[in-house]
């Protein structure tokens, strides 16, 4: 057997001297995304190491559930796989980008089931799919409910057999920038309290989503939106924030996901008539119509008062248990947990719940920020493919394609950069950051504690900026986060331990939330119109003659974040009306 | 409603302490594990709330230095095992109603890990035995160009038993070969190396199932269950490891203690119709292991001493022929 490279399990690789090490990449970021770029930077020769404010297989994309789409089957083509992931996004997505992921998912798909994936199988021994929203085809591949998971741990293991160094429970601080270029990560070994700085050529950012924003959400208590802030504090524009997408089945009272294979193996939506209401707002595609169509439909049949406790029904029941607990166990598991139902015999209480950003630090389809060194891909980044409404099972899809494109990327990137900044630059950069980071433990204490302003910040946030919004309630998000972050910088750490000390972390992740909230309210105040997961009841058309094309934000040092604008591309579909 | 939570806490020497009272050293095996201190906790939250809810409650509102490992709140990223009320559990799906026990509910790190602060313990240990089994598919060659190997589905269904584990380490914090031989490749850890190994598009078969078979592989396993009972997610390791065991005969690695001891046991039985423990330890460990033989003698005197050494002449049951026909009606290599 092959040895792999027994490394990876080692602690440290600083063998207790220096406070800087040195790589030709460094992956802040162990998901889908950041262990796929780890790989291929590492196969086209760069040094890599990724860090990871936890073990890698901790990270959120375990709890991808549904699957991940490609177009192989007969009948199914990467252009009709385009078109509907183009019509999901409202036209907001770059169709260039968008041609790129299609075409090449077939073989990233091939390719993962070579590295081990147990895909589901058809009878003829191919790899077998399942229906999901939004798609005209079955596209979807996936192990039973928990193709995340599956996909995460292969990786994992592919990290593992390649010898890539994993720093595990590091967490990262800031970005070494030196003359406007990304020359590192600084991060907190939150085992002993070091601060310790990872010096590089190109910084790999695939840091996931920010769900933690907004209260309740689908998303881990770890989805804080560190590296979209990380890299937008460095000068990298962040763009599409507006675009937050609400998931239509989330559990009531815990918010936990209920995967939308639900229903693409055929459940319903019911209202507290028992009708099927869908049939109304989406004649065709009915539940499986795109996530914002069928979370605006939930909200209106509850907002005229056919919901039943703030919720809708989905009804497994006639799925029978066969195909619910060998196609569904894990979220048959959790409404029993959680609710105490059994989906075999009773209707499960859903409602819309945040769920995941189409937006994300602005890079071009090999992942590259305009910042020099600087990359992104994931839930991060945008690229951007799922513009105003990402359709379910392309999110995995394009974790692994920008992934592989921006690890190849940057190992080539790397040969072209010579040297790197002194040690007199790097040590007198951490020393500042040695600073600021104990500032938060320095401080007196006040009431606030980074435990209420979270809870106030995602209760504001769900109200104000969620499924309906409009001018007066974005100006109130606005005014309100603006107010956050002055209590923020009164916030203390009353932990004064240096060993796994979680509320200097919390805190920290605190900070990114706020910027991330910010440039959301930002955006979704500058469109003036409804496209995809932005609906302004002020402005509820679309306005392709205005707003077609993407909104940044930037933030250049010591300045108020700066609006501007990038059109939106389009090859071969213009724009349509959209109709499920 | 109101519950009481009692925390075994944590700090290493050097750090600030936390409040609370000195508990006593653990008992054996785990008597080398620190003594903690306990602190106990009220907190409000609703009759259906989990542990992990009311640990939250308790680093955001009374007392944030708590360190609790979680991200996921429902089971799937395998951060939040620890004993709960002294047997390993995932905090976030243990309800507050079902562990309260005489008005309380107890956690801690777990004392068959190594602690790093509070309720966080050092996963290292399970780590390292996950890398020691070649936790990656080394694939059948050809790999086919341009498209998936064809595999049944039931093939793959078969794995994803094992690929449902999410590493929390609950069957390895409780498992009691584990707790004697540290160097035990444990129960999750042989479960993944099943899944590897009985994956069709694997080519390594035979030299996996030589290392498993090895000392503190499959056959260290005692069938104490805790493995099948504390994981949350149904990988009963056991049954994997006994299938992986089923495998290594199979293919012909007997020459170890472990198939060694299931042989003397299956020959005692044939030959006699119950079990010669007297013969079962010699053979297990190889007639001629002189070496080892002699490192069991203190015990063999201990078990004299307390008269439960077994009888020196092994007498056969009346009637052995009638084994003996079972054992030729089922054939394999004991007939
Ligand atoms: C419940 C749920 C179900 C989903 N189901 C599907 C589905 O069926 N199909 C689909 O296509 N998509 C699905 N998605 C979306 C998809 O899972 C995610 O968008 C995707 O997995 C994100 O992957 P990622 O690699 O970008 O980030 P993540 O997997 O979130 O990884 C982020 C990494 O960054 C690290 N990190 C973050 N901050 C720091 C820091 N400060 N320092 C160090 N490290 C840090 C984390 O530790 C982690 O390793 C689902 C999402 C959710 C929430
Ligand atoms: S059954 Fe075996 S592997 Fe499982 S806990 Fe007991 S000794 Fe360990
Ligand atoms: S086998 Fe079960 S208990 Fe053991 S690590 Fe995996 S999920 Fe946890
Ligand atoms: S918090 Fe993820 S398994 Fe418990």
């Amino acid at each position: 057997m092959s040895e792999g490279n027994a490394k990876s399990t080692d602690s440290d690789d600083r063998n207790g001297k220096s406070v800087i090490v040195d790589y030709d990449v460094i992956v802040l970021g162990a998901g889908l995304a950041g262990m796929r770029a780890a790989l291929e930077a590492a196969r086209n020769g760069a040094s890599v190491a990724v860090l990871s404010k936890v073990h890698p297989v901790r990270s959120h994309s375990g709890a991808a559930q549904g699957g991940i789409n490609a177009a192989i089957g007969e009948g199914d083509s990467w252009e009709i796989h385009a078109l509907d992931t183009i019509k999901g996004s409202d036209y907001l997505a770059d169709q260039d980008a968008v041609e790129i992921m299609c075409s090449e998912a077939p073989s990233d798909i091939i390719e993962l089931e070579h590295m081990g994936v147990i895909f589901y199988r058809a009878p003829d021994g191919k790899l077998g799919t399942r229906a999901f929203g939004g798609a005209s085809k079955a596209r979807t591949y996936f192990v039973g409910d928990i193709t995340g998971q599956a996909l995460l741990y292969t990786l994992y293991d592919q990290l593992l057999k390649s010898g890539v160094k994993v720093y595990e429970e590091w967490f990262a601080t800031s970005l070494f920038m030196v003359g406007g270029e990304c020359r590192g990560v600084v991060a907190l070994d939150m085992m002993n309290g070091d601060l310790v700085m990872l010096r590089a050529k190109a910084v790999f950012v695939a840091s996931g989503g920010m769900g933690r924003v907004y209260e309740p959400s689908t998303n881990a208590l770890i989805c804080t939106g560190d590296g979209i802030a990380l890299a937008y504090r460095a000068g990298a524009p962040v763009m599409d924030m507006e675009m937050v997408q609400y998931h239509p089945t989330t559990l009531k009272g815990s918010g936990f996901l209920m995967t939308e294979a639900a229903r693409g193996e055929g459940a319903y939506l019911l209202n507290s008539l028992g009708e099927r209401f869908m049939e109304k707002y989406a004649p065709n595609m009915k539940e499986l119509a795109s996530r914002d169509v069928v979370s605006r439909a939930e909200w209106q049949e509850i907002a005229a008062g056919r919901g039943i406790d703030g919720c809708v029904l989905l009804d497994l029941r006639h799925l029978g248990p066969d195909v619910i607990l060998k196609k569904l166990p894990q979220i048959h598991e959790m409404a029993l947990d959680f609710l105490s139902i059994d989906m075999i015999e009773q209707p499960v209480p859903v409602r819309p719940g945040m769920h995941y950003i189409m937006g994300g630090v602005k890079t071009d389809s090999d992942a590259r920020s305009p910042v020099p060194g600087l990359y992104a891909a994931g839930e991060c980044a945008c690229v951007s493919v799922h513009g105003g409404n990402r359709l379910g099972a392309n999110s995995l899809l394009d974790t692994l394609v920008f992934g592989r494109r921006g690890g190849r990327s940057a190992a080539s990137y790397v040969k072209s950069v010579t040297s790197l900044p002194s040690d007199a630059a790097g040590e007198q950069f951490l020393a500042a950051e040695q600073k600021r980071v104990q500032g938060f433990m320095d401080r007196p204490t006040t009431g606030e504690t980074h435990a209420k302003l979270r809870l106030e910040l995602g209760t504001l946030m769900d109200e104000k900026v969620g499924v309906y919004r409009d001018e007066s309630g974005l100006q109130q998000a606005l005014a309100g986060v603006r107010d956050l972050q002055k209590r923020y910088d009164t916030v203390a750490v009353r932990d004064k331990g240096r060993i796994y000390n979680q509320a200097l972390t919390f805190a920290l992740e605190l900070g990114y939330m706020l910027d991330c909230a910010e440039t959301t309210i930002m955006s979704a105040l500058e469109r003036k119109e409804s496209r995809g997961a932005q609906s302004r009841t002020d402005y509820a058309q679309r306005d392709d003659a205005n707003w077609l094309k993407h909104i940044l934000v930037t933030k250049r040092d010591g300045q108020a974040p700066a609006i501007s604008y990038v059109p939106v591309t389009i090859t071969k579909w213009p724009p349509q009306e959209r109709k499920y | 409603m109101e519950w009481t939570v009692v925390v075994g806490r944590y700090s290493p020497p050097g750090e600030p302490q936390p409040k609370g009272e000195r508990g006593a050293p653990f008992a054996a095996p785990y008597e080398k594990a620190p003594p903690k201190t306990y602190q106990t906790f009220k907190v409000d939250l609703p009759e259906h709330a989990m542990v992990l809810d009311a640990l939250i409650a308790v680093r955001e509102y009374q007392d944030e230095s708590l360190a609790v490992r979680c991200a996921c709140r429902s089971a799937i990223c395998g951060s939040c095992a620890m004993w709960v009320n002294g047997h390993a559990r995932l905090v976030c799906t243990s309800k507050l109603r079902e562990h309260t026990v005489d008005g309380k509910v107890t956690v801690e790190a777990p004392p068959s890990m190594p602690i790093v602060r509070d309720l966080v313990c050092d996963m290292t240990p399970f780590w390292k035995k996950n890398y020691s089994v070649t936790p990656w598919l080394e694939n059948k060659q050809p790999i086919p160009q341009g498209e998936e190997y064809r595999v049944p589905n039931a093939a793959m269904e078969e794995l994803i038993q094992e690929v449902s584990c999410i590493s929390c380490g609950a069957c390895l914090m409780d498992c009691e070969s584990f707790a004697v031989n540290a160097d035990f490749m444990g129960p999750a850890a042989l479960a993944k190396a099943y899944r590897y190994t009985a994956d069709p598009r694997d080519a390594q078969t035979t030299d996996r199932l030589d290392t498993y078979s090895k000392p503190s592989g499959v056959w260290d396993c005692t069938h104490c269950y805790e493995c099948v009972q504390q994981c949350p997610k149904g990988v009963a390791p056991l049954e994997q490891i006994l299938k992986l065991r089923k495998m290594a005969v199979d293919a012909g690695f007997t020459h170890n203690a472990g198939t060694r001891h299931a042989d003397a046991f299956a020959e005692s039985v044939r030959d006699s119709g119950r079990l010669n423990e007297l013969t079962l330890m010699p053979k297990s460990l190889g007639l001629f292991n002189i070496p080892a033989q002699l490192q069991s003698l203190p015990a063999a005197f201990n078990l004299l001493r307390a008269g439960k050494l077994p009888p020196l002449i092994h007498h056969a049951i009346p009637h052995v022929e009638r084994i003996k026909n079972i054992f030729k009606k089922i054939g394999g290599r004991f007939k």
